[in-house]
């Protein structure tokens, strides 16, 4: 006997739970099915969750959910092999409430985040892998798991699968991802004490910081680094395009023990002892990458509608709303009874509107950009490093010789205008 | 139709647990709480039981309000009904008390439906005891049959069931009336993977929950603590085994040594 249910969703991650949550509030009987052996068993990411999108789902949830650390101020480093050029933003507005965003360890998280919607009454299974979907007469009516008697039905499902979303690709709404379609990240978790952290970092006691690392923290490869402050454990770790690391012939982890072991890294790390290890795809594609969304009797939110923002390392606050969109429009399918791809589109067109489809649409070309011309990782920010070393080492060398000296540094009068040209470039991608 | 009833425990993952080297004691809280392994043999044989000569499995555990997730998970394993008993009264129990209470339990939940076989696993992963499963057919005065690795038949009408018990050196067949306890061995069937519906099923389910004041006829002096005369005098780690001898040198070189030091101690091989 198989059971039908309102809404299936595939995943319990930040958008699959979401949408869960959302639904199982509006009174929809929602079935949330999920791989791992609990949510967030699975489930990867570099750290920083978002308060904003969080909140519009479940007001003042700091409060209550297991966070690490209100992230008081962010500092980017530009890195050559040995120097940094830093700048940072810390603001004390972040260390109160409303905050701006946490630290989160994903394991702890999404377990709490999913015991939220089991509290709204989603019904959670785990230890469940959703194969592919039913589909009759060119719709989606249900899933097939995994398991003994394993087809369940519903009027609609939610592939809330991550960045892979074979369920997806099943249907045809992607293809294979492309190399440069997606990134490949893999991190650390680093034991360390409290009082060692706050020091470390210039934090008051529960404060955060987080730190994105640029250039050579990726060996020149199109990505970044990140170093985030948990509560008593820092995240380190590296995410690149996979087609850099296929170009560059080097191995994800090969590039973690280098930005580990780099000369304005490992200060920060001594002593530390690392306690897991992950790695985990990301969607980097962006706008144009973004796959059908919405068919007959399915959505598809989060990862696997490739919803990340890489420039500004945005992800599971997209997926949060993505997932709680997705709810707002089954809410409304389901007033109609019609779960037609027709009704469904709405969702897409929701998702366009908001943040999300505006801040893909704004860095569309951004990342192909910088993945097409790598001068910008490899050449540019060792220059900068250069310049800020010259005019800052004082040798008895006037300024105007100093300025006239990095000048000369940037090469011939073509290289001079090329490197003009490709600010502006980088402008328009990124404007 | 066989009404059976299996006794089980939440207990910390003692796999990966952590000692408190001050107190020689288990930091609970250093481990996930899972389904005692033993107690998971005894469901999956209860409902393998219940799918060759039809009938019912509950499932019984006494504990905290978390406890109910080891009570879902056997209802993922097939089980009909589950019951718990939780207080502060049970809290502190020994295996003494501990089988005092899940005989109240197991009488409350007889006078509803006759129980024909108590099915518990051999022990907890973490009290490594095995006393609670005699203990409740000693109370129940019904026959305790201890490690169970296979059972061959179950006749309800003639009343009698039969059991391959394991023993040192092989097995010994069984034949008890009826009803009976068994005690279960980890060998006496796997797991199977459970089927969508259960999981299902089990995702809604809420056990009959009940405190010392729902059971019947309990003497409170021989629950919880009061009614635990175990006395823990001294707890200590076991002493790390020693590090063996690595051998070194070629093959031959290797061989040689080995067959020297095998002759030297060969009392530790008879």
């Amino acid at each position: 006997m198989s059971e039908k249910f309102d809404c299936i969703v595939v995943g319990a991650g930040p958008a699959g739970t979401a949408c869960a949550y959302e639904l199982a509030k509006a009174g929809v009987n929602v079935l949330l099915l999920e791989r791992g052996e609990y949510p967030g068993s699975k489930n990867v990411m570099g750290g920083v969750l978002y308060r904003q999108m969080m909140e519009d789902i479940i007001p003042e949830f700091y409060k209550e959910a297991p966070i690490e650390r209100p992230i008081v101020e962010q500092r980017f480093m530009m890195m050559d092999k040995e120097s940094a050029l830093t700048f940072s933003y810390k603001g004390l507005e972040w260390a109160r409430e409303p905050y701006n965003n946490f630290t989160v360890l994903r394991a702890k998280f999404d377990q709490w985040f999913a015991e939220k919607a089991v509290e709204q009454g989603a019904l959670l299974v785990c230890e469940t892998v959703a194969l592919e979907c039913i589909v009759e007469n060119g719709r989606v009516v249900g899933v097939r798991t995994d398991r003994p008697d394993g087809d369940v039905y519903a009027d609609v499902v939610v592939l809330a699968d991550g960045v892979n979303s074979l369920l997806a690709k099943q249907l045809g709404f992607h293809r294979e991802w492309r190399p440069d379609e997606v990134a490949l990240a893999t991190m650390e978790i680093l034991k360390l004490d409290k009082g060692v952290i706050e020091d470390r970092f210039n934090l008051e006691p529960g404060q955060g910081c987080t730190i994105e690392l640029f250039g050579d923290a990726t060996k020149g490869i199109l990505g970044t680094g990140f170093l985030y402050t948990n509560k008593d454990s820092l995240s380190i770790g590296v995410g690149t395009l996979l087609s850099g690391l296929i170009k560059h012939k080097i191995r994800p982890y090969e590039l973690l023990e280098y930005v580990k072991n780099h000369p304005m890294i490992r200060p920060y790390l001594q002593g530390s002892e690392p306690i897991e290890y992950l790695a985990h795809l990301i969607p980097e594609g962006g706008y144009h990458s973004i796959p059908k969304v919405a068919g007959n009797g399915v959505l598809v939110v989060g990862d696997a509608a490739q919803l990340v923002n890489a420039i500004h390392r945005e992800g599971s606050n997209m997926a949060m709303t993505s997932g709680r969109l997705a709810a707002e429009t089954i809410v409304m399918a389901k007033e109609y009874n019609d779960f037609s791809e027709g009704m469904l589109d709405q969702y897409r067109m929701k998702l366009m509107e908001s943040f999300i489809g505006q801040d893909l649409k704004k860095y569309k070309d951004a990342t192909h950009h910088f993945d097409k011309f790598p001068q910008y990782f490899e050449k540019y920010i060792p220059m900068l490093n250069r310049a800020a070393s010259q005019m800052f080492t004082v040798d008895g060398t006037s300024k105007w010789e100093k300025q006239k000296k990095i000048w000369r540094d940037i090469g011939s009068v073509g290289e001079k205008f090329k490197l003009a040209r490709d600010v502006m470039k980088a402008w328009r991608v990124m404007k | 139709m066989l009404h059976i009833v299996a006794c089980i425990k939440q207990v910390p993952d003692t796999k990966i647990i952590k000692m408190n080297p001050k107190t020689n004691t288990m930091d609970r809280a250093s481990a996930p709480a899972i389904l005692n392994p033993y107690d998971a043999h005894a469901v999956e044989e209860a409902v393998r039981l219940k799918k060759r000569y039809g009938g019912i499995v509950s499932v019984l555990t006494m504990g905290p309000p978390p406890a109910v997730k080891a009570i879902k998970k056997c209802i993922e394993l097939g089980a009909d009904e589950g019951y718990m008993i939780s207080d502060r009264a049970f809290a502190g129990a020994d295996t003494l008390a501990t089988s005092y209470a899940l005989t109240k339990a197991l009488e409350k939940i007889a006078k509803h439906r006759p129980i024909d076989l108590v099915i518990c696993g051999k022990m907890t992963i973490d009290g490594d005891t095995g006393q609670v499963g005699p203990g409740i057919a000693r109370r129940l005065n019904i026959p305790p049959l201890t490690g169970v690795k296979k059972v061959v038949e179950i006749n309800k009408e003639k009343g009698y069931a039969i059991v391959h018990r394991k023993l040192e050196d092989g097995y010994e067949v069984l034949q008890s009336t009826l009803p009976c306890l068994f005690a279960v061995e980890k060998d006496i069937n796997d797991i199977s993977f459970a089927p969508l519906p259960n999981m299902i099923k089990a995702a809604r389910y809420q056990p009959t929950i009940w405190a010392v004041d729902d059971l019947e006829g309990v003497d409170r002096k021989q629950l919880g603590l009061k009614g635990s005369p175990t006395i823990v005098s001294k707890v200590w780690a076991p002493p790390k085994p020693q590090g063996g001898q690595l051998l070194e040198g070629g093959a031959p070189e290797q061989v040689k040594q080995l067959l020297s030091i095998i002759f030297t101690k060969k009392e530790l091989f008879q």
